[in-house]
């Protein structure tokens, strides 16, 4: 594998693309490292995840050498051919957008790799799989990121679901990271297929899938209003937006690496990113920015809110990203270019701030031993390096100058206050009202962890000892919130990157950002934020109860327990009419099928050939014994006698083979009847040796007999009328004398049979094994559930 | 073990490296002759299928110590394999190519990239029936 990866590498490099300036680069060494990260755990353990993290380095370098051509407008470019027939490229390209989003994503992973190697207790029995997991699908996103063509998009976007989902389920065998890989994965993977819809209608409208060519020529009419919705349904369900938020508190059960990396500061921030670079094809389209702008202050609030309830300190940040990424939906679907750069900045301080703070809280987890915010006791005191650290980054969320998320809000109220459409007011007052939440629950978050226990209900398990963690766990959070603080005290060092993503998006200048903007509308908006959200603290016990005692509103998480009810639920009832498990019901309805369906074909004209009893007097022999056989096999009692017989009619085809000269076939049919015997002998031990039950044949109703003599007559009938028919109805030359001349030429065979089943149709043939393993597979663990049923272990659902 | 029968033992223990020999003949012979990895596949199956009625489970995993699955999973990859890497070659799927060598003994002998595949076939057929005797068949002892 990595010698292929080499292989693909050196191909780049010899059709002349500079290999510095090809986006596949970053792919292939994130994708070179997944494959090594197997070998480096078994030999160094979970260290292996430092030197791991080389590889979002050197991604995080390929992006910054690349830095001068992307401002230029001249970032890295690619196309690789996927499906040349139907017009798919895999076309990739830099702009500033990607820039950013590139940065992010490497920067967070190598810290988050570097975190990962403190975070995991030697000997945890996946590490392999899980640090190879993370880079995979740190590939995917950079993919994603990088990709210009809408299915390529599609792809890497798929592609990140399954990573989200093998990395939620980690701990596979605890039944909470189960049931959260898959809800994630349902929900995520469900909006993607809509999304893909979305794509072929938007592809068909526009005469092309480059994202580039779609916004500037923005297609219309009433299919792209469709599009434009279902695209929105695959970003809403991918950033976690309400309704359907309910995934990311669940995906909580998952390593809190991974938390930090996919759910916090990245993956969700695909549909964030989705929403951007479509903002200005679909902004005036149908109902576009009102559902995406609705969708964003619902779960800005509703986000908030839940995160004020939370005693679970991973679960109060997993519903403050909800709140998060509601604020940056609406930016993107406000359709301005001074939101999107507002929206750019709080993306890069969002993935600054939450990826910290997610690595507190599982560093927390890890120490202590609990993440409950009633049990922590004086944190603070013992750990100055990891609270310092909170509180920064913490302060960052709530929007405290001079951080960055300060910066980050205050872009984000200026450009709300000037969009110029009659609910701008509006809008800033809900970001208002999210604020004041925002900054209840960042202290909430902050006290709770740090300061003293309060609200304990048992005591005993408060926790004021948990031992310090070490630098290397405590480093990658300390980094990230240092990161926070010199932007918002430097924001000139991000404004070209923020300009240049703006830029790309719509293509015109974008201002520039700064610390202080004088006493503006903004900065009223932010003191009232503060005053509201200190109020919402000190009164936080009251506000506690006050949501407890409410009534509990049907949630996202209720529809969602509903419709998968729902669907087992029917799959339960159609499966239990149709597969009633009764066999001959089974054969009845296969045969039928064959004899039913082909029988509409024939109905129109069947010209019989030129009838030649036989070629020689061996085959009549042979024919008879055959038909001998098969009556006999028909009165048989007991099963082996049946097969016995069947395998007889089975050797008398193989001689028909060899008198027509057919060698080939004859040996394949021997052997095949030979082993189907076999198989049928093992299978018999678990059932009845007879299968006519005398007992049973006297109580079965005429009807039935008669049912099931049509049935095996009506068959033999149509078999005979079949192959009369399909060999008369010839009527251009055969095949076969091609294929003799070609298997010659073109695969150097003697063999034609072989040259045909292993060259010209040699695709057939990979995908007959395929279904040959899988088909295996399957029956080798319903034989193995079949024997667990003995004593009732295989009726436990173990996957609900 | 009592109602072993003596007779099939001893051809058993007789037939089964002649079988597989020819089944390896008919895999390698394949793409001039009759056979090929499916006619291979099932033939070896078939000397494993005379090894389980002679000596049951324990004399199959007397033989081969490898899991079933593995011969799956490796034949599987193998056929995929070699069908992938012309590609990478920048040829078709499934492109073959031939190979002539003169070897000392042997003469001259031609290879083709396609015997990969049919190796792939092979060794699947050959998964699938270990894997039915392994899961179908009795409990150590029985038969």
């Amino acid at each position: 594998m990595p010698g292929s990866l080499v292989g693909v590498v050196l191909i780049a490099s010899r059709e002349g693309v500079p290999l510095l300036a090809d986006p596949l680069v970053p792919l292939l060494l994130l994708v070179l490292a997944a494959v090594l990260s197997p070998l480096l755990v078994r030999g160094l353990g979970a260290r292996a995840f430092h030197l791991l993290a080389i590889a979002p380095v050197g991604v995080l370098g390929w992006a910054m050498a690349n830095w001068s051509a992307v401002a230029d407008g001249s970032g890295p470019t690619r196309s690789v051919q996927w499906i040349p027939e139907l017009g798919l490229a895999i076309g990739l390209r830099m702009d500033g957008l990607s820039f950013l989003m590139v940065n992010l994503v490497a920067g967070v992973g190598a810290l988050v790799m570097i975190y990962a190697g403190a975070y995991f207790d030697e000997g945890h029995p996946s590490l392999g799989r899980f640090g190879a997991t993370m880079l995979l699908f740190a590939a995917a996103m950079v993919g994603l990121v990088l990709a210009e063509d809408l299915f390529a998009l599609f792809l890497f976007w798929e592609l990140t679901s399954v990573a989200s989902y093998l990395l939620i389920g980690t701990d596979d065998r605890r039944a909470a990271a189960r049931s959260g890989a898959r809800q994630a994965f349902l929900i995520t993977g469900a909006g993607g297929l809509a999304m893909l819809g979305g794509f072929i209608l938007l592809g068909e409208a526009a005469g092309t899938s480059s994202m580039g060519g779609l916004v500037a020529e923005p297609p219309t009419g009433a299919a792209v209003d469709v599009a434009a919705a279902l695209v929105a349904v695959g970003a809403l369900t991918k950033s976690a937006q309400a309704p359907f938020h309910s995934w990311l508190p669940r995906a909580m059960a998952a390593p809190t690496p991974v938390s930090a990396f996919l759910h916090s500061a990245t993956m969700v921030t695909a549909g964030i990113y989705l929403v951007a670079r479509m903002s200005p094809a679909f902004a005036d389209v149908g109902s576009w920015r009102p559902v995406v702008i609705g969708t964003g202050i619902a779960s800005m609030l509703i986000g908030g809110y839940r995160a004020l309830r939370q005693h679970d300190l991973k679960a109060l940040l997993a519903y403050g990203t909800v709140s998060q990424l509601g604020l940056m939906m609406l930016l993107f679907g406000v359709g301005t270019p001074g939101a999107a750069a507002a929206g750019c900045l709080l993306l890069v301080a969002h993935g600054v701030f939450k990826a910290a703070l997610f690595m507190i809280v599982g560093i927390i987890d890890h120490q202590a031993h609990t993440r409950d915010l009633r049990h922590l006791d004086g944190l603070a005191q013992r750990w100055p390096l990891a609270a310092a650290a909170a509180g920064l980054a913490a302060a960052s969320m709530a929007g405290v100058p001079p951080l960055i998320g300060f910066v980050a809000k205050e872009s984000a109220l200026t450009s709300l206050g000037e969009v110029g459409y009659r609910w701008g007011p509006w809008l800033m007052g809900a970001v208002v009202a999210g604020s004041v939440l925002t900054v209840a629950y960042s202290a909430r978050f902050v006290w709770g962890a740090f300061g003293p226990v309060e609200g304990a209900q048992r005591p005993d398990m408060v926790i004021d000892d948990a031992p310090r963690p070490s630098i290397g766990f405590a480093g990658p959070s300390f980094l990230l919130a240092l990161v926070g603080l010199s932007l918002g005290l430097v924001p000139a060092a991000v404004d070209p990157v923020v300009a240049a993503a703006t830029e790309s998006i719509w293509h015109v200048e974008a201002e520039h950002l700064s610390l202080w903007h004088g006493f503006t509308p903004a900065l009223v908006a932010s003191i009232v934020a503060f005053g509201g959200g200190s109020l919402l603290f000190v009164a936080r016990r009251r506000v506690e109860r006050l949501q407890s005692s409410a009534p509990r509103l049907p949630g996202s998480q209720g529809a969602y327990d509903a419709i998968v009810k729902a669907v087992l639920e029917v799959a339960d009832a159609v499966t239990a009419v149709v597969q009633n498990g009764s066999l001959p019901i089974y054969l009845a309805v296969t045969i039928s099928t064959i004899v039913v369906l082909p029988l509409i074909g024939l109905a129109g004209d069947v010209v019989l050939p030129v009838l030649v009893v036989a070629d020689s007097p061996v085959q009549v022999v042979v024919a008879v014994v055959m038909v001998t056989a098969a009556l006999m096999a028909t009165r048989a009692r007991r099963r082996l006698e049946a097969v016995l017989l069947v395998g007889a009619v089975g050797y008398g085809v193989a001689a028909m083979f060899i008198i027509q000269g057919a060698p080939d076939l004859a040996m394949t049919q021997l052997l095949v009847e030979t082993l189907g015997v076999v198989v049928f002998v093992l299978v018999f031990r678990h059932l009845p040796s007879g299968f006519v039950f005398p007992e049973r044949l006297r109580a079965r109703p005429p009807v039935a007999t008669m049912a099931r003599l049509v049935t095996a007559v009506g068959s033999a009938l149509f078999m005979l009328v079949f192959t009369l028919a399909a060999t008369g109805a010839r009527s251009a030359p055969s095949i076969s004398s091609e294929y003799l001349t070609r298997s010659k030429v073109e695969a150097a065979a003697d063999n034609v049979v072989n040259a045909i089943v292993m060259d010209f149709r040699g695709f057939d043939t990979i995908g007959e094994i395929t279904v040959l393993v899988v088909a295996s597979l399957g029956v080798a663990a319903m034989v193995r559930a079949g024997r667990n049923g003995a004593d009732g272990s295989h009726d436990e659902r173990m996957s609900r | 073990m009592s109602r072993t029968s003596v007779i099939l033992d001893v051809c058993a223990r007789l037939l089964f490296h002649t079988l597989l020999v020819i089944s390896l003949y008919f895999l390698f012979a394949g793409h001039n002759r009759p056979g090929g990895g499916f006619a291979g596949g099932l033939l070896a199956s078939c000397a494993f299928c005379l090894q389980y009625l002679a000596g049951g489970r324990t004399a199959i995993q007397s033989i081969v110590r490898i899991p079933a699955t593995t011969f799956l999973g490796v034949g599987l990859l193998l056929a995929a394999g070699a069908a992938f890497v012309p590609v990478l070659q920048g040829g078709a799927a499934l492109q073959s190519e031939m190979i002539k060598a003169e070897l000392a003994l042997f003469g001259t002998v031609k290879f083709s990239s396609v015997l990969l595949v049919d190796s792939g076939v092979y060794l699947v057929v050959l998964g699938m029936v270990l894997l039915v005797l392994e899961q179908l068949g009795g409990e150590d002892g029985e038969r």
